[in-house]
């Protein structure tokens, strides 16, 4: 089958939408108090980590990063085989009290983020979690909604929307694959 | 790379890449025993079974905790309570079993290839924590989880396995695992307690004397002495026995600055390794106790997605 990749957002747009949700993060939360970033694996722990480059470059100060698998808490893992690979979670701090954004690349039927919010809870009690991510493209299956969106992309389920980075970890550009 | 089998029966059947693959799930896992809440809701309504016919609390009480920390429930049987006191064959046993719809057996046996008679017979997944002189792949595979991730690699380490090689099914799941792994294994012991043609398992040498093996090594392995069984008829005295092949902070010198002090417990201190060793700055015993459970939640994982059996 032949798939045809069209750009949706390039290099530039990739950076002027962190840049916003940085600043929107700010505003929401007044500052950086008790706030920490949380990536899902992988291309969230990316996005984390240029977020919080943003936000330490405006506010002074470092925001901790964490990452997280998701694998082990997905819906669906009882009818996987054999048994998807299980990446590693590092959230070096207590999240008691924190306030969470949780940052990934794509928001789709909003079962990942189910599953990293269950995760979350098993690393303490957070004092709220919010969502950001660098796209949305629809076709929600549970009631979740992202706090910070870098664009709103209306697709058909058969179309596939990818994140690309570089070798650096940074986000070249988004595109957009239809089958 | 997936992991396709059934059953984990031992290191010798599986490849370096399917080893590895386990190793770097059990990394994966091991954050999960430092949370707050020790859990994760992968196996939930999955039945675990703990079925030991051989004493053993260690591998046992590992299993069960990593059992839960994936959210499967668990029971265990021990030989002294069941009806193997009263004559039940393997066979029957595990048909009852069987019929209670369990998803994976644990299982530790006297008999060597017990597990695989069973794994072609049941539909439930089987996983080997011991088989007589045979293997204990779970063992194998935490000693290679604390190698590598005290000295990064596994790949051309000298591993020097002291003790009772003959009757030791740890020694045969490293030896199957690290040469696979590309490590080196030089194994030294009492003649009488050396089983001829190891040399043809793969990357292993065996050394008449203690100190050949363990000069330069980076990791001294050092095995029980099984008092209790044949200890008697193979070795004139245990003090002649401690003399040449047990640990001292002597021998430890003759090996790489830094080198790993492992054992797989029960220690019998004074025997196969002095105190002052098994509590020093090379050993590693309680760190092989931690991993144990990490790479056992990472056996159960793989397993519970397993194929047909091979």
């Amino acid at each position: 089958m032949k798939t045809e990749a069209t750009v949706i957002l390039d290099g530039v747009g990739v950076r002027r939408a962190l840049t916003r949700i940085a600043h929107e993060i700010l505003e929401r939360n007044k500052g950086i108090t008790d706030l920490v970033l949380v990536g899902i694996r992988t291309g969230g722990i990316h996005l984390a980590h240029e977020l919080a480059g943003r936000l330490e470059e405006i506010e002074r100060a470092p925001v901790p990063v964490g990452s997280v698998d998701i694998t082990l808490y997905r819906d669906d893992i009882r009818t996987q085989t054999p048994v998807l690979p299980v990446g590693k979670t590092e959230i070096p701090f207590s999240l008691e009290g924190k306030r969470v954004v949780l940052v990934d690349d794509v928001l789709f039927t909003g079962r990942t983020i189910r599953a990293a919010m269950d995760a979350m809870m098993d690393h303490g009690r957070p004092q709220c979690i919010q969502l950001a991510v660098l796209i949305d493209r629809g076709h929600r299956e549970l009631p979740i909604r992202a706090d910070f969106v870098g664009r709103n992309v209306p697709t058909s389920r058969k179309e596939n929307i990818q994140v690309r980075f570089d070798e650096a970890n940074r986000p070249v550009e988004v595109f957009l694959e239809k089958n | 790379m997936v992991f396709k089998h059934k059953d984990i029966l031992g290191l010798q059947n599986l490849t370096a890449e399917e080893i590895e693959l386990l190793l770097n799930t059990a990394d994966s896992m091991k954050e999960i025993s430092k949370r707050e809440i020790k859990k994760v809701p992968t196996l939930r309504g999955k039945t675990v079974v703990n079925l030991f016919f051989e004493p053993s609390t260690r591998t046992r009480t590992s299993f069960e905790i990593a059992a839960k920390r994936l959210s499967a429930d668990t029971l265990n049987i021990s030989a002294s309570t069941s009806a193997v006191q009263k004559g039940e064959t393997l066979s029957d046993t595990a048909r009852n079993i069987e019929a209670m719809k369990p998803d994976i057996i644990v299982m530790r046996h006297a008999i060597s290839g017990a597990h695989h008679y069973l794994a072609k017979r049941v539909s439930y997944s089987v996983v080997n924590a011991g088989d007589g002189q045979h293997e204990h792949p779970s063992q194998g595979l935490l000693d290679m989880m604390t190698m590598r991730e005290k000295l990064g690699t596994l790949e051309g380490l000298k591993v020097a396995i002291v003790g009772d090689i003959t009757h030791s099914r740890v020694a045969r799941s490293n030896i199957y695992g690290l040469t696979k792994m590309g490590a080196k294994v030089f194994l030294a012991g009492p003649p009488t307690l050396i089983p001829p043609g190891v040399e043809r398992l793969g990357n292993v040498a065996v050394c008449g004397r203690m100190r050949d093996a363990v000069e330069d090594a980076d990791v001294v392995m050092m095995l029980r002495i099984q008092l209790e069984r044949q200890g008697k008829a193979l070795l004139p005295t245990m003090r002649e026995y401690s003399r040449y092949f047990g640990l001292s902070e002597d021998v430890v010198k003759l090996a790489k600055p830094g080198v790993l002090v492992m054992h797989p417990g029960p220690m019998n201190r004074g025997v196969e390794i002095c105190s002052d060793v098994a509590d020093g700055p090379n050993s590693v015993i309680l760190e092989q106790v931690e991993n144990g459970v990490a790479v056992r939640m990472s056996m159960l994982y793989h397993v519970s997605g397993g194929g047909p059996t091979e």
